[in-house]
């Protein structure tokens, strides 16, 4: 490939490049979780997973529900214990503190909230329970109420909250006894895609202003390529991946990754060529060229996100990654229009362009021919 | 139509507690107001119907306080409110004291065995009241269960049969059900999280309990507390049966005046001023709970 910049490629993930403890052998992690497992009855909920959270990271547990990333985070907030493994929390093992004794706190999913007890008493909680001074307690639950913008409603009762108010009230409850490291538990789960959107970029902003440590555990993946420095994929027990947001999704460890995360269309086929870090892969939809590298002549799989794929209405004059097909049905996004392109009777593919004008008058519709092409650089080659 | 069977159905309720509930109670108000009288039944005035309105109210200028006015020259009467009271009070309290651990340690066992342990506590509703007090009897006297066990431990023999001990055990038995069960919904009701939660922010297990478990268990301790304390005060059966010619308490003495004394007017006029001294605990319950729904 003559065409390919000599230069470095460039990083993916483009914000906030600097912070990446984890790239740095020298950091000390703040919470290592070393080759730690756990089983209830038959099931294994956690297996073998060994992962570094840094401090002021905001770090992200991703995958559906019954993979296990809850059981991690309730293994670091001690209400499981491993069966085997350890947690380290600033190099110490923290196995037999009891969960009153780690300085780890948790937004509990449905908040558990104190009901017999008002706003400014369930933010005050933790801190009476530090034996704080009394007069040092009413300043911090005022500079918490304002922190989580509810000022002036620390005498009211919690069931005259609404949902949105009740997740700020525990969100401030769990940070008032400034934990080393703060844990959520698929926090934004009860709270309207609106207010969802809203409260992830206040967990942003609170999260760089206190300068803490975050881990959330989620299985909606729109929230942790929103909130996370780094993801960690789980499937199974385990940990399938451990990546910056734009890593996970654009260079996927594998298949699942792929698919959990986003939309992707794959061609199984078989890698004839496998140089300069690009390969040739022969598969029955054809035969295409994608980044990477994979074992001459074994199975592999390009996948191609479907918003990398250019629709045209002409055949394209470039030869390589190039599929005809015909529109089978599209969606209007308002944003995004997604059209799917059948290329071969019964085989699909997903392509997605921006609406970058206000044109009202699609230029293409249903049964219309269709080429589908993508950039060599745009797909990536799985082995798994 | 359907606005109808609506209007009845709201009217039901109201009728039942008419019929059950207000009439009987207007009627021993009414007896309370009489005075006793050699006569069947025995006491006076009664309504001459056959006078017409003229009969209603010659019925109603022979009612009078008198009653209430003997209750509170013989010191017999402000005794037995006072011992009624007493007692209940203290079984009030060892039940609280008795059926909290047992109600906790119900709501924390896995639930197949929560479900055998309150079939355990309400098994012995499945035998006659009467015939539990009586094997009380069996157990407490001289020559009984007890001190057969204590003897053969070497222990000295106890006599509390026709006791006020005797009576608050026997009260303590019988009425424990209604406060483990009260207690027992409101724990077991209660949202696991919130414990976790307290011990997560750095609460110990005890002092989570204190902290969360018990404040919010309190409503069910209230309940608890007056569906014994209520029936306790004016328990006749066990204080008959267990506490001999010793105890005086409200129950025996309406039983003595109403079927010894044949003074029909004194058993019901004790039995309204016990209803009104209990009306202000149901009130500071009702209260209580409203503000717990609001």
């Amino acid at each position: 490939m003559s065409g390919r910049p000599q230069s470095p490629r460039p990083q993916i993930g483009g914000i906030r490049e600097t912070f990446a403890p984890w790239a740095d052998p020298q950091a000390r992690p703040l919470v290592r979780f070393d080759g730690v497992s756990k089983t209830f009855g038959d099931t294994t909920a956690v297996d073998d997973v060994s992962v570094s959270i840094y401090e002021r990271e905001f770090f992200a547990l991703l995958g559906p529900s019954g993979c296990g990333k809850t059981t991690l985070m309730r293994m670091l907030a001690g209400f499981e214990q491993p069966d085997a493994g350890r947690i380290l929390l600033a190099d110490r093992d923290i196995q037999a503190d009891p969960p009153h004794r780690r300085p780890v706190h948790m937004m509990f999913q449905a908040y558990a909230l104190f009901p017999h007890l008002s706003v400014a008493q369930n933010i005050a909680f933790g801190l009476k329970q530090q034996k704080m001074a009394r007069d040092e307690i009413a300043p911090r639950v005022e500079e918490m109420l304002s922190l989580v913008r509810l000022d002036g409603m620390g005498k009211r009762r919690i069931d005259q909250l609404s949902g949105g108010q009740r997740q700020r009230v525990a969100l401030a409850r769990a940070l008032a006894p400034r934990p080393r490291i703060l844990l959520l538990d698929e926090p934004m789960a009860a709270l309207d895609k609106k207010l969802r959107e809203e409260t992830q970029f206040e967990l942003m902003a609170l999260q760089q202003t206190l300068g803490m440590t975050f881990m959330i555990v989620t299985h909606d993946q729109d929230e942790a390529m929103v909130v996370a420095d780094r993801i960690a994929v789980m499937r199974e027990g385990r940990i399938v991946q451990v990546g910056r947001p734009a890593e996970v999704y654009e260079a996927p460890a594998d298949r699942y990754v792929a698919g959990f995360i986003g939309d992707i269309n794959l061609f199984e086929g078989r890698v004839a060529a496998s140089e300069n870090g690009v390969v040739r892969l022969v598969s029955g939809d054809g035969t295409f060229e994608a980044e990477g590298t994979g074992p001459v002549g074994e199975t592999a799989w390009v996948a191609v996100r479907p918003e990398k794929i250019a629709v045209h209405a002409e055949p394209p004059q470039q030869g390589v990654n190039t599929l005809a097909g015909r529109i089978l049905d599209y969606g209007y996004l308002g944003d995004w229009t997604t059209y799917l392109v059948e290329i071969a009777p019964g085989r699909t593919l997903r392509a997605a362009r921006a609406n970058a004008t206000r044109a009202t008058d699609r230029p293409l519709g249903c049964d219309d021919p269709v080429w589908l092409t993508f950039a060599t650089s745009s797909a990536v080659v799985l082995t798994r | 139509m359907r606005r109808e069977r609506s209007a009845l159905a709201a009217i039901l309720p109201f009728l039942w507690l008419a019929i059950f509930f207000a009439f009987p109670f207007l009627l021993v108000a009414k007896l309370s107001l009489s005075d006793a009288a050699l006569a069947m039944p025995p006491y006076a005035p009664r309504i001459d119907w056959s006078q017409g309105l003229a009969g209603v109210q010659a019925f109603l200028a022979g009612l009078d306080g008198e009653t209430y006015a003997r209750l509170t020259q013989d010191r017999l009467y402000l005794d037995a409110y006072l011992s009624s009271l007493r007692l209940a009070a203290t079984g009030t309290l060892i039940l609280l004291l008795i059926g909290y651990p047992i109600a906790y340690g119900i709501s924390r066992c896995p639930p197949r065995l929560r479900q055998a342990l309150v079939m355990a506590v309400i098994l012995p509703f499945w035998t006659s009241f009467l015939i539990r007090i009586y094997a009380w009897i069996a157990i407490l006297k001289p020559a009984g269960l007890l001190n057969v066990v204590l003897a053969k431990l070497g222990l000295p023999a106890v006599d509390i049969l026709n006791t006020e001990t005797a009576v608050l055990l026997g009260l303590v038995y019988a009425y424990l059900p209604f406060m483990v069960l009260p207690l027992y919904a409101v724990l077991d009701r209660q949202d696991e999280t919130l414990i976790e939660a307290a011990q997560d922010l750095g609460a110990t297990p005890i002092s989570a309990f204190w902290r969360v478990t018990f404040p919010i268990s309190l409503p069910g301790a209230a309940a608890g507390a007056l569906l014994c304390f209520i029936p306790m005060a004016g328990e006749f059966v066990i204080p008959d049966l267990l506490g001999g010619s010793d105890t005086l308490m409200l129950g025996k003495v309406i039983w003595t005046e109403f079927f010894a004394n044949r003074d029909w007017p004194a058993a019901s006029a004790v039995a309204i001023v016990l209803l009104a001294t209990l009306t202000i605990p149901i009130l500071l319950f009702e209260r209580q709970q409203a503000k717990v729904l609001r």
